[in-house]
Parts: C-alpha cells; structure tokens; sequence
C-alpha cells in the first residue's frame, strides 16, 4: 500500500519575482513498511522534499498524497493531527527544547494529541526505554551527549507510534560511532517495528542502509535503485 | 491541547527567562500599585469626611443664605444678608415649624487672637449656646456661656483645646482675659478635644455669643448660618419643608425659584461627598492607568522578542503536531500569566503602600484616618492587569500562531 504517492512535483521559490526552482518533475511512490534514503548534495533540493513529505511545506505544481490524499485536502487542524499522529521527524540538528528534561522533551507530542493524560507518561516511559535512555530521564537537553540527543528525538518521534518517520541528515551532527548507533535503532524501527522511514542524507555509505536510494540532483531525480548490499549498522559494532 | 497543558507550557516558558520576565511586569505591578494606593486612600478619605458628616447627626439641617452654589461662579451668593433675627424668631414658632429641636445661628470670621505675647489667628464662631448639643461639645473646663450672656451680648468666650494649648501652654486658662479684635473676653471654658464637626475645628475655634460677634467683631446684622436639629431623623423631611415655608413668608417669596435661601441635610451632604469623592478617584484611577498602557507596550514588545526568539522553538512544536491555536494560546496564556502575576504583586504592594501611608495620615491627620482596603480594588486590579496582558500579547501571539514550521525551523 502507498503511503506517498509524488506525481509530477514541483516546487519554485519567488524572491523579489525571480523564480529559482527547487524540485522539478518529481514522482516517485513510497509504500508501507519501506525505508527509503533520498540521496543527493547540498542544494539538490532533498530537503526541501522532506518538507513536503512532511506537510511542513507546499509544493507548487504536480500531485502529492499522503495516505490517499492531497494536503489541499486537510483543513490546517488536520494538517497538525497529521504531523502529530501520523508523522515523526528526526532532525540533523535535534531540535530539542532547551532546559527541558528528556521525559519533558519526548512527552511533547502527546501533549497536542489526544491521548489520554493517564497513558501519556507511559508512553513515554517505553519510548525513552525503547532507545535506551531510561538512566537519562531527568537530565535536561544540555547534559546529553549529541548521539543521545539523537536517541531523545527518536524517542519523541516514535511516542505518538506514527506511520512514518522523516529522518533529516539525523548523523550528519555526530561522530561515526554515534552516528552508526542511531542507524541501527533506525533499521530497527523499520525492520522490527514495521515504521515506513524516509531518510535524508548526503553519504552513500548512510544511504545504504535503506533498502532504496533515490538520488537527487539539482532539484531532479537521477536514479531510484533498490540496495543490493545493504549496511547493517548491527554488523558495525560487531566487527 | 488541553487549558492544563498550555498553562503549564506557559509558565516553562517564563520561567526559563525569570530576570526579564520580572522587568517586564515591572510596569505593570507599578500601575496596579498606584491604582490601589488611589483606591483605598480615596476610600479612606471618604470615609473619614463621611464619618465627620455623620457625626454631626443624621437630624441636622443647615439653612445657608443666597441661592444653591452650581458651580465657583455662584460662591459669591453665599455672603448675602438674606437671614436675619427675624427669621430666627419665625422658625423657633411651634406654629411655623414643628418638630424643630434645637436652633442656632451662626456668624463667622478668622480674627487675631492675644493673650500676653501670644499671638495666633483662628476661627471666630459666633452662635448660640445651643451648638453645644447641636455639635455634641462641651467643655471640660469650666462651663459654656449662657442665654444670658447673649442677651446681654457680653464679652464672653469658650476655647477650642488647641486654641488653649497655644495660648496659654500648660497654664490655667480659665478666667483668664484674651484680646479678640482688640476687644477683651473673658474665658468662660475650654472644649474636649474633638477634632472636625462638619466644616469646623473643634479644636481650633473660639466661640462666643453671636449677638456679641455680630455687633463688636464683625459688624454685620445677618447671619452667615443657621444651624437646626430636628427631633428625629424621620422628621427631616417635614422640617425642611416647613422652615422653606416659614422662610418664604418672612421673606415675602412668592416663586421657589427665587429663594434667597437654601437647605443642606446631612443627606444631602453626604451624597454631596460620595460623588466628589467618586469622581476624584476616577479621574486619578484614569490618570494611573495610563501607567497601565505603557506597561502594557512593555509586555507586547518582550513578548514580540521573545516569540522571535524562540522562532525554532514554534517551529519545533508545530512540526511535532501543534496547531495556530496551540501556539496562539502559549503566548497569549505567557503574556496574561506574566500581567496577572504583576497585578498581584501590585496589589499586595499596594496594600502594604497604603497601609504606611495611613499610619502617616494618621499621625498628621490624628483623628479618625481608618486604613481601608477596598476588595473592589484588588479584583478590579487584577482583572485589568489580566486584561492588559490579553490585549497586548494578542498581537505577538497571532505572530507566533502563523510562523510557517519550516521557515521557523530553519531560523538559527
């Protein structure tokens, strides 16, 4: 089954009327249970897809549909329940609040959703446990390291258990080790939990960790290839 | 997202900026404060020219001469020759005016008064011995003058305490011969100390027999006032009418409208005082909010610096599923939460502002200056505070609410 279907895509920017193209012609189709890297180089245009994708952004021309349907389709609340419920992003930078705590930071998409105030905490609980950080809850953003900052906003992404997760350049900020650490939990939210992840980077070796590549370059797509030999970040550790 | 969840969203976000967030309610717990400081010493002042009022007794009436003053323009109608002995001895008529108690006339000037060296200026009430019952004061020394006297007009005086206290220090007063005018009085009593009665000074007067003050210190042959007790206060109403009646026909009025006279009830004096007093603290309230609107720009420019600041972080919770409304709601509820605070804080200093300043009032002032502390105020405080705080973090918010998740994520 679908869960993004991208026909025709385009999006321009207007600034001061000059129009610079961003993506150009796009179409691709990403299913259920898929983990997808988009690949390309700085200005190729991949993040500005993944906002798309993630309805924090409008496309200009052609068709996008999430889950079926057009963002058109969605009132703005809709948009927000979308994003909430049914989307989680990883971010390059993490984005986490400041001053915050672990628990407070992962708990922060419950708190726009409508999950009951008793069943709140414990969904927190497992999602900080499920990467890990149970020992790190009360530490504010500050006090982490950058691969368990990392591991914080996987937390937050998976807690509202949404259908797909948009990971942006989520190792491009740490070392290889960290880096390989969050792959691995990556797969294994893929592999063993079924998420539909649409990963963004820069690095071939990263890229192929997903089963599909989908190079970009100056706003097009140059190829979409199934991975043959895929990097177990798993087998990383082990060696 | 649940009120709950966006209050407490509300103040994490304050408190992670706890030195500016209290300048920036500065302004307001200053506007508040001095709204309280006006509200409860206007109270306070209220009452206590209100207890003075009162305390006269709730049955006198007062008949002044020349018409109702309307405004500063009219003040000259109130030194007219319109009330006379005449009139005195129409209204003591049981046939004229029923129910009527007790009756004085008054005469008035501020003279030089000297006994020995000393010198001083004060009140010089010239009345009947019956402002004795009508005022409630009597002397502690000695005795008040006597029917007598005033028919004999003679030179007879009681002193106010404070007038005894500066003439004559701890010394005996009594018997003792003053200079009113030039002319010589000789001390008959000293009053009990008893502060304000109506517009006068107890404390601070001489009285002596009219018909004496009429001829011999000031010259005239009417009256600046007359001063009457009814039986009982139901019967105010009947009396007042029947003094205008008597008064008319002793004056040959026809047409109300040209009464050379008018009457003042202790209600009527009382009213008088509650809507000078309501107007004057409006007018000073208005004049305190103003310091309200310049705290309120405080908070609307902190709060337009502070949603720029925090640009990621709406972004972030927009991204994470937020709606406009969420976010409209956190900024609105940090800006109303900081003002609220404010008003609190203000009111409490408020209190605690009028409370000393009573204590220094009342030291100055010594009789009767009461801290109040009007609940009205406080409550009226705090909702304005409250709404400054929704008024001018209306705009900053709607700006937070339509930041676009992507370009505010991307803001570094």
């Amino acid at each position: 089954m679908a869960v993004i279907e991208v026909k025709n895509l385009e999006k321009t920017y207007y600034n001061d009327s000059v129009a610079t193209p961003a993506l150009r012609d796009m179409s691709f189709t990403i299913n259920k249970g898929e983990f997808v890297a988009i690949m390309g180089p700085s200005g190729s245009g991949k993040s500005t897809l993944l906002h798309i994708l993630g309805f924090l952004d409008r496309h200009t021309n052609g068709e996008y549909r999430f889950e079926g349907r057009t963002i058109d389709e969605y009132s703005k609340k809709e948009i927000a329940r979308v994003r909430n419920k049914k989307m989680g992003f990883v971010f390059q930078a993490f984005n986490l609040l400041p001053r915050t705590t672990v628990f407070e930071n992962v708990k922060l998409p419950l708190l726009y959703s409508d999950v009951k105030k008793s069943r709140r905490d414990e969904l927190t609980f497992k999602a900080i446990e499920s990467v890990g950080l149970s020992h790190r809850i009360n530490y504010e953003s500050s006090q982490l390291s950058g691969g368990e900052k990392q591991r914080v906003a996987i937390a937050r992404a998976l807690v509202n258990k949404p259908n797909i997760i948009f990971a942006d350049e989520p190792t491009g900020n740490l070392d290889s080790k960290s880096g390989q650490m969050i792959m691995e939990f990556i797969q294994k939210l893929n592999e063993e939990d079924g998420h539909t992840i649409v990963l963004i980077t820069h690095e071939t070796y990263t890229a192929e960790h997903a089963q599909r590549i989908i190079q970009m370059f100056d706003g097009e797509i140059k190829s979409d290839i199934k991975v043959n030999h895929r990097h177990k970040a798993r087998d990383y550790f082990e060696k | 997202m649940t009120f709950n969840d966006s209050f407490i969203t509300a103040i994490g976000g304050l408190k992670t900026n706890k030195s500016r967030s209290a300048l920036t309610i500065l302004g307001i717990v200053i506007g508040i404060c001095a709204i309280i400081l006006v509200m409860s010493t206007g109270k306070s002042a209220e009452d206590l020219i209100l207890n003075q009022i009162r305390g006269l007794g709730s049955q006198t009436i007062f008949v002044d001469p020349g018409k109702e003053p309307q405004g500063p323009s009219d003040f000259g109608e109130i030194f007219t020759d319109s009330l006379n002995q005449k009139d005195i001895d129409a209204l003591l008529k049981p046939s004229n005016v029923q129910g009527l108690k007790d009756l004085t006339p008054v005469v008035m000037q501020v003279m030089p008064v000297t006994f020995e060296s000393e010198k001083i200026r004060t009140n010089i009430i010239g009345a009947s011995d019956l402002i004795a019952t009508i005022f409630d004061i009597f002397p502690n020394e000695g005795a008040f003058f006597t029917d007598d006297d005033i028919r004999q007009k003679a030179s007879v005086a009681v002193i106010g305490s404070e007038v005894k206290k500066k003439l004559f220090g701890p010394s005996d007063a009594l018997g003792e011969k003053i200079k009113v005018k030039g002319r010589t009085f000789r001390v008959v009593g000293v009053l009990q100390p008893k502060g304000q009665v109506s517009l006068f000074n107890v404390d601070d007067m001489i009285v002596v027999p009219y018909t004496t003050a009429q001829q011999y210190l000031i010259g005239i042959n009417y009256f600046n006032e007359i001063i009457i007790q009814a039986e009982s206060e139901d019967i105010v109403p009947r009396v007042v009418r029947d003094v205008k009646l008597t008064l008319r026909e002793t004056h040959g009025i026809d047409d109300p409208d040209k009464d050379d006279f008018y009457i003042t009830t202790q209600a009527d004096a009382v009213e008088r005082v509650q809507t000078i007093m309501s107007i004057l603290s409006i007018l000073l309230v208005s004049v305190t909010a103003i310091s309200l609107i310049v705290g309120g720009i405080g908070i609307m420019n902190i709060m337009l610096v502070s949603v720029s600041e925090r640009t990621h972080e709406i972004g972030l919770r927009k991204a994470l599923g937020a709606t406009e409304d969420d976010i409209m709601t956190q900024f609105l509820l940090e800006a109303m939460v900081l003002t609220a605070l404010g008003g609190i804080i203000g009111i409490v200093l408020g209190a605690l502002f009028s409370f000393l300043a009573s204590l220094i009032l009342s030291k100055i002032i010594t009789f009767g200056w009461i801290f109040t502390f009007p609940v009205i105020a406080a409550l009226l405080g705090f909702g304005v505070a409250t709404l400054v705080g929704l008024v001018f973090g209306l705009y900053p918010a709607r700006q937070a609410s339509l930041k676009s998740p992507m370009e505010a994520l991307r803001y570094e």
